[in-house]
């Protein structure tokens, strides 16, 4: 178990730095993701164009895991049809589980090492599907705990 | 060898206690083993593990039933623990110590038994911001059922119960006060006493939900004078799904059965049945034997250590460990009153617990990490979570030397 893996540079960096922070307003869509036991919140607001996911904002509070992934996230997924963007998640979540594949998922690679720390895996994916709930405008909270 | 800490108090032998426990002699992710989220779930000495190991291989069968003689066996063990526990919290009688499955079940048990036969609409219930959501969702459960209200004390910002807000809210519509002897989330120690005047001056009952005191505070149910006490049996060194619920003998007279079953009847017809006596009338079931054997052997253990070598044992590692974290830049202690036993909660800036916790575990540092069940007390400080490190008989100042230099790993991995 090493924990520079899990705490990669990217990770405490966007962490640190979380990109797309905030809140549109107004948006198209908002969803909140809420993992009370680790006490993460999260609200993605996002605005379409079309198919296209056209801006995205996340705000709330979680532990450096959840923020640097809903970074990561928001900074890949801008301006990415709705279909890419579930793909994307598909490869991001096999990556968290120790199943990698042979796209380049850039950044997001960063996320390789939660696949040692299967407890953290929800962390990571509370952003997911926070904005899988926005993009099909679920309004009940969503958790991933 | 390390000098000891001038806070703990050389005579007690902590090395031997440690020996006493065959958990704590491993290595967690390559470092030896320091755990400190026992005001979780404590760890198991020997002496349960042995007594649970000889009651499941010689005395066993199904209790207060047979007239065999291992069913003899098994209900003089079973009772015996329950004589054991009446004498730990000095109850007057065994009739007054109900076995169940752990202080969520006493506190259910009261909610649905006692609250559902007293409590009507316009009745208030008064708790404090505090508590473990087990002393919360029961009453309101109850409440729900039968148009009564919840009310809780507001607090400090060192953690206390403000008690004037308390006086002030015990009204005449107060029917229970529903209080925790310890906090689990802060550690702050509840004035059980003074609480039980006031409610008792105005003819209210007192529940104490005592799962964080009964490891660490001597208790005394006759000297507190409370109506009710629940504990479980893990965070005293014994087994899971087991724990106790003392309820003043006239209250638990006057009180329905809560669950049906065998065991708590003295005749059945399809028509009606007649209940039986107290404690029976409230353990429906084939009740968990070998974890009151556990629960016993325990409470034994705790009283051959001493509780009040352990207190001061525990308080010394607390004032150490209060210490070391708060010298720390950017941590701050959540939690902070005079009156505090075997917990100390913390934030670090910048950092969710929740990274704090998995740095620390990568050290073999056990935390607890979270809104410890007590989410009201986490809003009201306005936090998410808190990394939470708590003590137990076998801590040392080793352990808490480790936490503290764990900590300082995490701020240099965060910068």
């Amino acid at each position: 178990m090493d924990l520079k893996e899990l705490y990669r540079d990217v990770i405490l960096d966007h962490n640190r730095s979380p990109r797309n922070f905030g809140r549109l307003e107004p948006a198209d869509a908002t969803a909140v993701g809420r993992n009370p036991l680790c006490g993460d919140k999260l609200d993605v607001t996002l605005r379409m164009d079309g198919d296209r996911l056209a801006d995205l904002r996340f705000e709330g509070q979680g532990c450096a895991i959840s923020v640097a992934s809903a970074s990561l996230m928001s900074e890949a997924v801008k301006g990415r049809r709705r279909e890419e963007i579930e793909q994307l998640y598909q490869q991001v979540h096999a990556l968290m589980t120790g199943h990698p594949g042979d796209s380049d998922l850039g950044k997001l690679a960063a996320l390789g090492g939660v696949a040692e720390f299967p407890a953290r895996v929800k962390c990571a994916s509370l952003c997911w599907h926070t904005l899988n709930a926005a993009l099909s405008d679920t309004r009940a909270p969503v958790s991933t705990e | 060898m390390n000098a000891i800490p001038a806070m703990l108090d050389p005579a007690y032998d902590v090395a031997r206690v440690r020996a006493e426990f065959p958990i704590l002699q491993q290595s967690i992710n390559g470092r030896p083993l320091v755990y400190l989220d026992s005001a979780a779930s404590s760890q198991r000495p020997r002496a349960v593990l042995r007594a649970v190991e000889h009651y499941e291989t010689h005395l066993h069968a199904n209790v207060h039933r047979g007239v065999h003689t291992l069913s003899q066996w098994a209900t003089d063990a079973y009772e015996r623990a329950r004589e054991t526990v009446r004498r730990f919290i000095n109850a007057a009688s065994t009739r007054e110590i109900i076995f169940v499955r752990g202080t969520t079940e006493a506190i259910n048990l009261v909610t649905n038994s006692w609250g559902r036969g007293n409590l009507t609409a316009g009745d208030e219930v008064l708790i404090t911001y505090l508590e473990h959501h087990a002393n919360i969702v029961p009453w309101q459960m109850v409440c729900a059922a039968t148009g009564a209200r919840l009310r809780a004390a507001p607090l400090t910002a060192a953690g206390e119960v403000d008690l004037d807000a308390f006086r002030k809210l015990l009204s005449p519509r107060t029917r229970m006060v529903a209080i925790a002897h310890i906090s689990n989330a802060l550690g702050t120690v509840l004035p059980v006493r003074e609480i039980v005047r006031m409610a008792h001056a105005q003819g209210v009952p007192v529940l104490v939900d005592g799962a964080q005191a009964i490891p660490h505070a001597e208790v005394d149910v006759r000297a507190l004078d409370c109506d009710f006490y629940a504990f479980s049996g893990h965070k005293v060194y014994g087994p899971t799904g087991i724990g106790v619920l003392y309820g003043r003998e006239s209250l638990l007279e006057a009180m329905p059965p809560w669950q049906g079953g065998g065991e708590m009847i003295l005749s059945v017809s399809i028509e009606s049945s007649t209940y039986n006596s107290l404690p029976a009338k409230f353990e429906a079931g084939t009740p968990n034997i070998s974890g009151a054997v556990g629960l016993g052997a325990a409470l034994e253990f705790v009283e051959g250590l001493g509780r009040p070598a352990i207190a001061a044992h525990e308080h010394g590692l607390l004032a150490l460990a209060s210490a070391g974290l708060a010298a720390l830049p950017g941590v701050r202690l959540v939690g902070t009153a005079p009156g505090k036993a075997a917990v100390v909660s913390f934030t670090m800036d910048g950092i969710h617990p929740h990274d704090i916790g998995t740095i620390l575990d990568s050290e073999g540092i056990a935390i607890r990490t979270g809104h410890h069940c007590a989410m009201p007390v986490m809003e009201y400080f306005g936090l998410p979570a808190t990394a939470r490190a708590s003590f137990g008989c076998y801590s040392n100042a080793q352990d808490v030397e480790r936490l503290v230099q764990g900590v300082r790993t995490v701020r240099e991995m965060f910068g």
